[in-house]
């Protein structure tokens, strides 16, 4: 193909969007052929899923044009998208499940008659579409029931029966197992002699190599670079992906790593884990590296009686620990920051003092009587000791920045004393310098002898913080790594990535 | 200001319906009672010089007929006057004055009050003898809506509903809904005077009515745990629980009694409901305790601070190591107790267990909660807004009666009240 001859059938020009505090997309330029797959990639929070809710229509650009088949278009919402032939598909999908295929195809746009829906021709033009894109299944079943990779090739097929041109797909693999990516695959590259355009968005390299043609690569809202796949070697796109300087950005440590605190021995839950066993010692910090999906979140809740498993052995303190709910956990010495602090770690409506105390006040009453006035001394002290910003004692939870949100957690954690510290993704949505100050203060635990895991999707914090990095993939550890100076991304991403020998 | 008026508007607007419906039910009023009327006799005989003839008139059966009795007794001791005391009609006046008259004993002093003020035979009279001086005492403004009598009144007619509305705001805190209120009231009512009934009926001690109040709060705080149970073990929707617990409650209570009434109980069943000690009455005092009890609870005790983070976010306050379902389980218990509470209270003040009390009290107790500021959401709200809720619902009903506002007008403004409160609170949410 002749890029100088032919329009693109996309073309995305000089992007910005900017959120209080983040440049998410700065100067981003992208284009995409008809009959060709562009891999989109990048780390979590490079601004691949800002970019994407823009051809959707949930985003505008603050600067920037979008250029369809050579005109300019403004896709202000998901029916504009339509209209100019672009559909998204996103990790949740917009199927119904209680309505059936076909209902869902036609979904908005039913086929009447006489008023009435016809639902004959319906099922007709589903069963035409479901043929023409080779899924045998009726289309009177319930999306519910389908399977997801099923789900998936509606989603797809309800793409086409709108004529979309460009379609998006943001981690489809994510939730298939071989087989179903290779049945996808298949799909993908019907649509492609079609010839719709397609975006693909995955963390999978393997798969970028088979499916798609050209890539590009954002970090940190910029583009980085791209090419033809054929043209980039693994090595270059991995160190485009994450390449930046870890220096200061990691406060240093010395710790003297001491006794055993935490053991974990053959926790299983379901597909999401499987025999994961480890251990962890006081004053160290162990980092969970892995995919989004690969089971550390789960195993994390696991620990903390979160959620309950079918098998496994806690130990904390050389003594077997039993954990059947949150409760038993705490009382046990372990606490979880999880990784969604808005929903599970805070009670938005309620003031900071009364979210620092929740877990705390069997210290801060008596018989069931609360002693409020020591309850606000202790949060003083935690508020001054973290730097928190807090307008006034009324001050909801939900009013926090971020940062002061995650310190509110780290506080009521902190006041319980506990022996074992998860940290499961701290970072997330923090403006750096809070970040830097959550990761001096778990450095002083680490010093105290505490045993700290740290579950983190970014790289570079992971190899800047931990001593030990454990990497999961499909539910299993399938790697550990003593940090060192030597040790590389390149290093850990090979083994999150990396078919397992066996299944 | 938008917050200000989330924390104090409905304060505000029980205030402004007190001063309301004060100001439209004034009323001119004389003045009716023996210390009026005794100083209303000293005035008159520091008046007279000579002996006088005196006329004391009032209408029977009326304020105005007691006041005519009490000056007729008090003049009645002086010997300077003739008392005459006309009790009666317009036309008992006329032959009386005409008797007095055919006596040569023509009457010059006339005391009258009230009603009688209005008789049109007065002017008549004033005609025929100009030396006649009417005299009645001085009149003053008063207000309907604040006599004692009316007032003790707003608080007989929500006093059940104000109980059962404690456990319902918990219930509605943690994000809940309990409708079995309303049937529990009648089951509890009819367990109470069934168990009376049962322990010695008409001729049944004190011990007997609280031992029946007893059995009656505890078997609904059994139920509502039940239903705490259902909700928090099996995460069945509340609504779904409740509706079928209100169903079945209704049904008990219907059939325990073969659908009658239970009247074989004392007379002093009544003290609960009716009556009073040290002068207050026993509705006030209970009102006094179970709120000052429901707002130290949520405010000063580590599970009511629970109840308000489990229904702030389920999942945060289990992370933090809270009892969700123990929580749940209590939240309903105590909107059973309450419930069941309320029924002896009702069943007290009618002196009576029927099956049919207490029919869509779920919804009167779910609008006073409402009204005082608690959320539909969970998580926030206090106790003692919901005593101003029932307040507020409570003085509209009252003040429409007394202004004579038909029934069907009185449910519209009621329905208006509760939007205006819900919209409010968005307004709350919104503002904050």
């Amino acid at each position: 193909m002749n890029e100088s001859r032919v329009t693109p059938l996309l073309e995305m020009r000089g992007i910005h969007k900017r959120f209080p505090g983040v440049h998410a997309l700065n100067e981003v330029n992208l284009s995409l052929y008809a009959g060709e797959v562009l891999a989109l990639l990048g780390e979590n929070g490079a601004g691949k899923s800002t970019l994407i809710k823009m051809l959707g229509g949930a985003h505008q650009p603050d600067e920037g044009e979008i250029w369809i088949e050579g005109e300019g278009v403004v896709i202000d919402s998901a029916t504009a998208a339509r209209e100019v032939g672009v559909a998204v598909i996103y990790q949740e999908f917009n199927l119904i499940p209680e309505l059936s295929v076909s209902e869902n195809l036609f979904l908005g746009r039913e086929k009447t008659y006489c008023g009435l829906i016809d639902l004959s021709g319906e099922r007709r033009e589903a069963l035409k579409w479901l043929d023409c894109i080779g899924l045998d299944i009726d289309p009177d079943s319930k999306c519910g029931d389908l399977t997801v990779a099923q789900q998936q090739v509606v989603e797809i097929v309800k793409a086409l029966a709108v004529d979309a041109r460009i379609l998006v797909m943001d981690e489809p693999s994510a939730v298939l197992t071989a087989q179903e990516v290779e049945r996808l695959f298949q799909v993908v590259r019907d649509l492609k002699d079609r010839g719709i355009g397609v975006i693909y968005i995955s963390h999978r390299l393997d798969e970028i190599d088979s499916i798609a043609d050209r890539l590009l690569v954002l970090r940190d809202g910029q583009y980085i670079g791209g090419g033809a796949v054929s043209e980039i070697g693994r090595d270059t796109l991995i160190e485009m992906m994450v390449g930046r300087s870890l220096e200061k950005e990691f406060p240093p440590r010395d710790v003297t790593v001491g006794e055993e605190v935490l053991r974990v021995e053959g926790l299983n839950r379901g597909t999401a884990v499987k025999e994961v066993s480890f251990s962890v010692k006081a004053g160290e910090i162990v980092g969970f590296s892995g995919l989004v999906g690969a089971g550390r979140t789960e195993t994390m809740r696991l620990i903390a009686g979160a959620d309950l498993g079918e098998s496994g052995e806690i130990w904390v303190n050389g003594e077997l620990v039993s954990v059947r709910s949150p409760r038993d956990a705490i009382a046990a010495g372990v606490c979880l920051l999880s990784e969604d602090r808005k929903k599970e770690g805070l009670v938005l409506s309620h003031s900071s003092v009364d979210n620092f105390g929740l877990p705390n006040l069997e210290f801060y009453s008596r018989k069931g009587w609360l002693n409020d006035r020591l309850e606000q001394n202790e949060f003083d002290v935690y508020r001054d000791e973290l730097a928190i910003k807090v307008a006034g004692p009324d001050q909801l939870a939900g009013e926090l920045s971020g940062g002061n949100q995650q310190k509110v957690v780290l506080a009521k954690w902190l006041a319980r004393r506990a022996h074992v510290m998860l940290f499961d993704e701290p970072t997330r949505g923090i403006d750096v310098g809070a970040k830097y100050e959550i990761y001096q203060l778990m450095n002083r635990l680490a010093g105290e002898g505490k045993a700290i895991i740290m579950v983190s999707s970014e790289l570079p914090e992971i190899l800047g913080m931990s001593d030990r990095i454990i990497v999961m993939k499909g539910g299993c550890l399938v790697g550990e790594v003593e940090n060192g100076p030597e040790t590389t991304q390149e290093d850990i991403l090979a083994l999150a990535m990396e078919e397992p020998a066996t299944v | 200001m938008k917050k200000f008026l989330g924390e104090y508007g409905m304060v505000l607007v029980l205030f402004a319906l007190f001063v309301l419906f004060s100001l439209l039910t004034l009323n001119r009023e004389s003045a009716t009672g023996a210390a009026a009327a005794s100083r209303l006799s000293k005035e008159m005989l520091a008046a007279m010089s000579s002996k006088t003839e005196v006329f004391v008139v009032g209408a029977v059966r009326k304020p105005s007929g007691d006041f005519a009795g009490f000056v007729a007794a008090d003049l009645g001791k002086n010997e300077k006057v003739t008392v005459t005391q006309v009790i009666g009609t317009p036309r008992d006046l006329r032959q009386a004055w005409d008797t007095a008259e055919a006596e040569g004993n023509t009457p010059s002093l006339l005391v009258v009050s009230g009603d009688v003020l209005k008789w049109t035979i007065l002017s008549a009279l004033q005609e025929e003898s100009p030396d006649l001086e009417i005299i009645y005492p001085t009149e003053r403004m008063v207000s309907d809506f604040l006599k004692r009598g009316n007032l003790l009144a707003i608080v007989d007619r929500i006093v059940v509903i104000a109980v059962i509305a404690i456990g319902m705001t918990l219930v509605i805190l943690t994000g809940g809904i309990d409708l079995s209120v309303g049937s529990l009231v009648a089951l509890s009512a009819v367990m109470a005077t069934l168990a009376i009934k049962v322990m010695g009926g008409l001729e049944a001690g004190g011990g007997a009515i609280w031992a029946g109040f007893l059995i009656a709060t505890l078997a609904c705080g059994a139920i509502g745990a039940i239903a705490g149970f259902l909700v928090a073990r099996f995460e069945v929707a509340p609504f779904i629980t409740t509706l079928a617990v209100m169903l079945i409650a209704r049904g008990a209570a219907f059939m325990m009694t073969g659908g009658f009434s239970i009247y074989q109980v004392p007379d002093s069943i009544t003290w609960l409901g009716r009556g009073a000690t040290f002068g207050i009455p026993n509705t006030v005092l209970v009102l006094i305790v179970f709120y000052v009890a429901g707002h130290v609870f949520m405010r000063h005790t580590r599970w009511g601070r629970y109840i308000y983070a489990v229904g702030g976010n389920e999942e945060a306050a289990r992370l933090s190591g809270v009892p969700v379902k123990r929580i749940l389980i209590f939240v309903y218990l105590v909107c059973g107790l309450c419930a069941g509470f309320g029924g002896c209270i009702q069943a007290s003040q009618l002196a009576t267990g029927a099956p049919n009390l207490g029919v869509m009290f779920e919804l009167s107790v779910i609008a006073a909660v409402v009204v005082g500021g608690t959320s539909l959401s969970g998580g926030s709200g206090r106790v003692m807004g919901t005593l101003i809720g029932a307040f507020i619902i409570s003085v509209i009903q009252n003040g429409m009666n007394l202004l004579g506002f038909d029934s069907y007008l009185q449910q519209v403004v009621l329905g208006a009240v509760i939007l205006f409160a819900v919209l409010l609170d968005k307004a709350r949410q919104n503002g904050t």
